[in-house]
């Protein structure tokens, strides 16, 4: 299983390096120059010396590699000191305070070199690690919300298979994927904002929940993102779990387990749906990422301030490098969802392992 | 020895013998195989309205104009602010009419007309780029499985576009290349066509590349590819008369699920504001621009919403009902 787990983890390594590369050459092959802001007055030969204080005059693999370090080493510790210092989860460990350095002159402790965002001259790490929250409550909670729906309707839907309740389920299903979240999104506001006015339309970041009201303000605020978010989980992952489970439904196993006088219930819910859980979970671990992607739709609709949110008004402000530090988080979690996807599928079916 | 009757020919003789076999009625013409897909085409009640759907819409977007010839762009403020013909239902004071069916907008552009020309920009885009995903994904497909030299570096490049995050990566794209391209094709509307069309096509292709390559691999093995390969047949020549013809049945279900996607892609990118130019409607144009007054009109959200979301519908059970008449094993059952 170790042996197996390595192999997985170094074949991801390229694909990352791959990614990292498509997202440098996309910026290298735009046009447009980061210069062309400054002011005309400034002389050429001052314009140069920027220019290679910049880096920009370095041969292009030069440049990749100093970006790939900035984004494998000194970002990543960054973040690790952000949880050793002030997290919840990791604070109890001592401060790791890997992005320091020793400066040559004055032999003093101080930050290394970070990737600074041109809209708000700050590091970008800080202000993702600011943002991250949000979009982990709204995106992981409608996962599971989703998951939790959907997995009963499609273990019943494929028992009662082609009963009422499975045909109305695939219609659901068939509208989950279909109406887009842009669309569920002014939909829900409408109806239970505007009409009914049960629920606010905008997420309010700097709601501080310590009390019994504060909580379900922030309950009735995350009801209508979650569930914009949930449709889609649910409608893809029920199909799944429905066509898996009817796949094991008519296998022998099954009968035996019925000869041998077992409960239905215990033959559906721990034979059938232990072994038809296999390919759903890797489709759940799979699924991660896109659900990430769907956030930006989301997050935008509902003014949620998460990292999809951040993508877009940096993209509308020509914010290069916080633009590429949030594409290449966004692949670092399709990439790490898929290794998980992986792995999991090892350790739930032995057979994959000794391939 | 006694003379045998001999008869006049051998045929005559079976016919004779073996009358009591042979079929008094002359039998049925012998049956196609798109009969036969189309007969299971029409017993799935969902695929031929999803069908018949996506033909009316997309025969409304392209006649549209001719019939209903209001300009969509033509301001006309005195009338703005209508609402739908139907709110007359309930609210006679209301301002509606049969003048503008659907309303106008707040600087008093029919809306019916909006719709229409969103409508063909919606439905160009989504049928472009899922023509061009389709010749890609098919070519990628067809040479990794035809060609076993070529399979395992296309099938990792295939499995490492996989991977790349789309929506950050199209944004990016659209975002960086829209100047040149408005410059270079001299319009606005035309740069942000060829390059949406690209930027999906470009990264939608996956699926249909490795479905192709699937099909190709079984198909490379049977035995009317070595009689054709044993006759001489040109490698060419093996792949279009022989190969594609039999894969053009994963080919047209991945088509409609490229068309769902390329449609989706192109509204939510319009929706993000990065699509299409501002006096230029496409549907998911018109909803981004409706959601900031949906509370005054909330038909201006739900019209283009419900249009999109139907078309992908059935686009989407088209599909199904496809995948469902194309397959030899559950058709006929």
């Amino acid at each position: 299983m170790l042996n197996f787990t390595i192999r997985r983890l170094l074949l991801s390594l390229p694909t990352l390096l791959f990614i990292s590369l498509v997202i440098f050459l996309l910026l290298q092959l735009a046009p447009g120059d980061p210069m062309a802001q400054v002011p005309l007055t400034v002389p050429p030969e001052v314009k140069q010396k920027m220019r290679e204080a910049l880096g920009l005059g370095a041969p292009i693999h030069v440049q990749y590699f100093k970006w790939l370090y900035q984004f494998f080493v000194v970002e990543p510790s960054v973040w690790i000191d952000h949880l050793t210092a002030n997290s919840f989860l990791l604070g109890w460990l001592p401060d790791t305070q890997l992005s320091m350095a020793i400066d040559p002159d004055t032999g003093l402790l101080v930050q290394q070199q970070r990737v600074i965002s041109w809209q708000t001259r700050s590091p970008v790490m800080d202000i993702v690690i600011q943002r991250m929250p949000q979009t982990l409550w709204v995106v992981g909670l409608s996962y599971v919300v989703g998951i939790l729906i959907a997995i009963p309707i499609g273990i019943y839907s494929a028992y009662r298979h082609y009963s009422l309740f499975d045909q109305a389920g695939t219609f659901v299903t068939m509208v989950g994927f279909s109406i887009p979240p842009f669309f569920t999104g002014p939909l829900l506001i409408v109806i239970f904002s505007v009409s009914l006015g049960w629920l606010p339309s905008i997420y309010d970041t700097t709601l501080v929940v310590n009390s019994w009201d504060t909580f379900k303000i922030q309950l009735m605020q995350m009801i209508m993102p979650v569930m914009v978010l949930a449709l889609q989980t649910t409608a893809q992952i029920s199909r799944y779990m429905r066509s898996a489970m009817l796949d094991n439904l008519n296998q022998d196993y099954v009968r035996t387990a019925r000869a041998k006088g077992l409960k239905e219930a215990t033959v559906v819910m721990v034979h059938v749906l232990r072994n038809s859980m296999i390919p759903v979970v890797t489709v759940i671990a799979l699924g991660m990422p896109a659900i990430f992607g769907g956030a930006i739709i989301t997050e935008n609709v509902f003014k949620v301030n998460g990292i999809g949110q951040l993508l877009l008004t940096a993209l509308f402000a020509n914010d290069l490098p916080m633009v590429m530090t949030l594409t290449f988080i966004f692949a670092i979690l399709i990439v790490l969802f898929n290794l998980i996807a992986d792995i999991l599928y090892g350790v739930l079916d032995p057979r994959i392992r000794y391939d | 020895m006694t003379e045998q009757a001999i008869p006049a020919s051998p045929v005559e003789a079976d016919l004779e013998v073996y009358g009591a076999l042979v079929d008094k009625e002359p039998s049925k013409p012998p049956r196609s195989q798109w009969r036969d897909v189309w007969d299971q085409f029409r017993k799935h009640k969902g695929a031929v309205w999803g069908g018949g759907f996506l033909l009316f819409i997309t025969l409304a977007v392209i006649l549209g104009p001719y019939i209903w010839n209001l300009s969509p762009t033509q301001l006309d403020i005195r009338n703005k602010d209508w609402r739908p013909v139907y709110t007359l239902l309930w609210d006679g004071e209301a301002k509606a009419g049969w003048a503008h069916p659907f309303g106008t907008d707040q600087l008093g552009r029919d809306i019916l007309a909006q719709m229409i020309s969103g409508g063909r920009v919606s439905m160009a885009v989504g049928w472009s780029a899922m023509v061009l995903a389709l010749l890609i994904g098919t070519a990628v497909g067809v040479a990794s499985g035809y060609f076993k030299r070529a399979d395992f570096i296309l099938m990792r490049f295939t499995d490492l576009v996989l991977s790349l995050p789309i929506l950050p990566l199209v944004l990016l794209a659209v975002t960086l290349f829209r100047q040149p391209l408005t410059s270079f094709f001299g319009s606005p509307e035309r740069g942000m066509f060829v390059l949406i069309v690209s930027v999906i096509a470009l990264t939608s292709w996956m699926q249909t590349a490795r479905i192709v390559r699937g099909d190709i691999l079984a198909l490379k093995e049977r035995e009317f590819i070595l009689a054709a390969r044993s006759i001489g047949s040109k490698s060419s020549k093996i792949i279009f008369r022989h190969l594609l013809p039999n894969v053009i049945s994963p080919i047209m279900v991945s088509a409609t699920l490229g068309l769902a996607t390329a449609i989706i892609t192109e509204s939510a990118l319009s929706f993000l504001g990065v699509g299409f130019p501002s006096d230029f409607p496409t549907w998911g144009k018109l909803l981004s621009d409706a959601v900031v007054r949906m509370q005054e009109y909330p038909e201006r959200v739900m019209l283009p919403g419900i249009l999109i979301s139907l078309t992908v519908l059935s686009v989407n059970y088209l599909g199904d009902g496809l995948r469902d008449a194309l397959d030899p094993r559950i058709r006929g059952r």
